[in-house]
């Protein structure tokens, strides 16, 4: 599942030194759990992101690891403490070996 | 009704298949706890887990989950094939330890929440939803 995933995160232009921000982040993904069947009768191979982590210029805010109860287009909301301004980056890790990057930019001022 | 010998102890064996069947499935939930607490004692209480009382659709099933002070907060639903839903590690900069999710759920059952708090210790919270289509496929 290399094709059509695109990843999207709300964040804002800009804060304040110290300040909590909230993230919203969504990717398209099926995330194919591995438990459904095709129409013959097959079991579908499982297909899904794994780990999701957000840093803030290279310190960590968050790292879920994710299982295939997640839905399909997982969506992550979190807050993050923007001390000073850098770049918010997203990173997702599919199954497949495939990484998906986005990166954000936060003005302190 | 007469029953035969051969009746009766297959009857006896699937009455013992019925009530082992439910514990075990019990049972993968119980392991992931203690594969992640390592065995430590679960305290009730600390956690806030928001999930909706019914849900429609348990492809998309809104959870939210906080705990101030805590490091770590694993998700389970006990009732899925897998147990494990997700696990999230707050790093250094997270505003709070709280997250928001979109989960699925097979059917009607509990969705678990544990927390590692900073100090080593651990707290739950348990949610009971009510699935009317199940998300899982089959």
């Amino acid at each position: 599942m290399a094709d059509g995933v695109k990843p999207r995160v709300k964040a804002p232009k800009s804060a304040s030194a110290g300040e909590v921000v909230v993230l919203k982040t969504l990717i398209s993904h099926n995330m194919e759990s591995g438990q459904r069947k095709d129409k013959s009768g097959n079991p579908i191979p499982r297909s899904i992101i794994n780990r999701f982590t957000c840093e803030f210029n290279g310190t960590p805010v968050i790292d879920v690891t994710m299982e295939p109860a997640i839905s399909t287009n997982p969506y992550f909301e979190f807050e993050a403490k923007i001390p000073e301004g850098g770049n918010l980056k997203f990173t997702w890790y599919d199954d497949d070996g495939s990484v998906y990057e986005e990166t954000k930019s936060i003005k302190v001022g | 009704m007469d029953f035969t010998r051969r009746e009766t102890l297959a009857l006896g064996a699937g009455a013992v298949a019925l009530t082992v069947l439910p514990f075990r499935v019990n049972a993968a939930a119980e392991d992931a706890i203690a594969a992640f607490t390592g065995g430590a004692a679960v305290a009730d209480g600390g956690v806030n887990l928001t999930a909706p009382e019914i849900a429609e659709n348990g492809n998309t099933v809104p959870i939210s989950v906080s705990a101030e002070g805590a490091t770590a907060i694993m998700l389970l639903a006990a009732g899925n094939p897998t147990p494990g839903v997700a696990t999230y590690n707050f790093g250094e900069l997270a505003g709070s330890a709280s997250a928001s999710t979109r989960i699925r759920l097979a059917g009607t059952q509990d969705v678990v929440a544990i927390a590692k708090m900073a100090d080593g210790s651990f707290a739950q919270a348990r949610s009971t939803v009510k699935v009317t289509i199940g998300g899982c496929g089959g």
